[in-house]
């Protein structure tokens, strides 16, 4: 399932090392399949040739330095960077094996169906409820008593439930930055993606609200692929099955988690992961 | 310790100089301020909210020009703001990246700063000379020409505020460009535009120049829109230079009305701007 084609990329990038653990476990079906793509703001190049798989039901970590295009990769997989000018992704990423990339995807069922929480919390500047009704009603039309269905299941499903039932239609921003990252995460699966991105979903937070979220992402993954960009290498050890490693625009090896933390091949990745730089 | 004895008498002329400046400049302020409060004051009473112009020499109010005023600002307003919230959705949104905004954004701010009297005649060959007379309707035209400027930037301003991890946000949940503008950058940015469509009224409810060459002016009764339409400044402006007593009273009891709406004005603005600060 993970045959990875890296032939055909620029001579200047060196093949990266796709571990052999990776993918051995046939039972995993390949969600997304990121195959020689290279990115570019303006003119500079900030991904090289970069082929990876993300699996469904597993947890995909992008680790590396500031500036290596982790983030970069993330926004590819939804095409968040089309709302700028100047910045052009090459190469194919099939999503069940149709290529995103392709100009004549239609975006908005892309984004519906790759789903991303960002760095910093969103909450809309509306109620509670409406954060996570507004996105539902654009794909479902809904009886008001199945929509309040669909808002309590998300935030039940967000670990918010309990926190927020009384106070629905307060406004998102009254809460807590832990609490508003879940509200963003709740609304996410309530529109009921296939996949869900999270770019240093915790970096804003404290450490409670970060177990709370590594908690819901370990929950999460029984439904969805999850892909999560991170500075903090414990939390992916901690939360990911799968680890990426990039570099300079590069993926310098990738395998699973347990393989990357214990026995990493690349001289690099043993150094970042030990911490001598990074 | 003598340089820093050197600093601090350089400090104390400087604060001296400033604070003198400013005495000057408030000064100024206070005398107009003063004179406008005690002889509008005593200018003021029913009558000028219930009566109409007076002919020289009679006693009178000021109730067509203020329904004038308020007819025209309503009309200016009404065609003004959704042209300029438009244009500036445009240049803050859809066409952020585009060279056309950096165009239009030129061309508005020299319309912002535009003389007024520049636009009551354009208006007046544009308008009046083809419909054969003046109107009120000429003259809420010249005023949404005042209007959407102010409109225009602020609107843009406001919307460039609201921080693109917004903006990102809705569009990864998979909502077309015109929701998330409509439900999430509007909500965002709701305060400052209205803001400043407060500013833009308060700007359009003092101008003399446009309405001369438009509305012109009328001395009786009329809500007809298509007929000469009395407005405060412009019976200001014939009353303040008449040598009758009673018109130059009247004229200071509409200089203290229009200075009391925008003073209002203002600080609906500023408490809104307040509110969107808390946030």
């Amino acid at each position: 399932m993970t045959s990875v084609d890296l032939s055909n990329g620029p001579k200047s990038v060196p093949t990266p090392i796709i571990g052999t653990h990776a993918g051995l476990d046939s039972e995993l079906e390949e969600k997304i399949s990121v195959r020689n793509v290279n990115f570019y703001y303006g003119d500079n190049r900030a991904l090289k040739s970069i082929s990876v798989p993300l699996y469904s039901q597993r947890v995909t970590a992008f680790i590396g330095p500031s500036g290596c295009g982790k983030s970069t990769l993330l926004r590819i997989l939804n095409r968040i960077y089309d709302l700028y000018p100047n910045q052009r992704a090459e190469g194919e990423v099939l999503l069940d094996g149709d290529n995103i990339l392709d100009p004549a995807q239609d975006l908005n069922l892309l984004r519906a169906r790759v789903g991303m929480v960002f760095q910093k919390p969103t909450p809309f500047p509306m109620s509670i409820y409406e954060n996570i009704a507004f996105g539902i009603r654009l794909y479902d039309s809904l009886s008001k008593s199945e929509l309040d269905g669909r808002v309590e299941s998300a935030l039940k499903r967000a670990a918010l439930w309990t926190e927020v039932k009384d106070k629905l239609h307060a406004n998102g921003l009254s809460l807590s930055g832990g609490q508003q990252q879940r509200l963003c995460i709740a609304r996410t699966v309530a529109v009921q993606p296939e996949v869900i991105l999270l770019d240093e979903p915790c970096s804003a937070l404290d450490p409670i609200s970060t177990a709370k979220i590594e908690e819901l992402i370990e929950e999460l993954k029984t439904d969805y692929a999850i892909a999560i960009v991170t500075h903090n290498m414990q939390q992916a050890a901690r939360v990911s099955d799968y680890t990426a490693f990039m570099y300079l625009g590069e993926l310098v090896e990738f395998d699973t988690t347990s393989k990357m933390f214990t026995s990493p091949v690349d001289t690099r990745t043993q150094d970042y992961i030990t911490g001598r730089f990074g | 310790m003598n340089l820093y004895a050197r600093r601090r008498a350089t400090s104390r002329v400087v604060m001296a100089m400033s604070i003198g400046a400013t005495a000057i400049g408030l000064g100024w302020l206070v005398l107009v301020l003063g004179a406008l409060l005690w002889n509008g004051f005593t200018s003021l009473s029913i009558a000028v909210f219930t009566e109409m112009t007076p002919p020289p020499g009679a006693a009178g109010g000021l109730l067509n020009p203020i329904l004038g005023s308020l007819m025209m600002s309503a009309v200016a307003v009404a065609v003004g703001t959704p042209i300029g919230i438009l244009a500036g959705t445009y240049m803050a949104e859809y066409g952020r990246y585009s060279p056309l905004s950096s165009v239009v954004r030129f061309i508005n701010d020299i319309l912002l700063s535009a003389p007024s009297i520049v636009v009551g005649l354009f208006i007046y060959e544009v308008v009046v000379r083809p419909m054969g007379h003046f109107s009120g309707l000429a003259g809420s035209i010249a005023l949404a020409v005042l209007v959407i400027p102010v409109v225009v930037r602020t609107t843009e301003d406001m919307l460039l505020t609201v921080p693109k991890e917004l903006r990102e946000a809705a569009t990864a949940l998979g909502l077309p460009r015109s929701h998330v503008i409509a439900n999430v950058s509007y909500r965002a940015a709701r305060a400052g535009i209205i803001t400043g469509i407060l500013l833009a009224v308060a700007r359009i409810s003092g101008e003399t120049a446009p309405l001369l060459f438009t509305a012109l002016n009328n001395q009786f009764f009329s809500a007809d829109m298509n007929a000469p339409l009395a407005s405060l400044p412009v019976v200001i402006f014939q009353f303040a230079m008449s040598p009758y007593p009673e018109w130059q009273n009247l004229a200071w009891a509409g200089a203290l009305i229009i200075t009391f709406a925008v003073l209002a004005l203002s600080i609906s603005a500023r408490a809104l701007a307040a509110t969107r600060n808390a946030q």
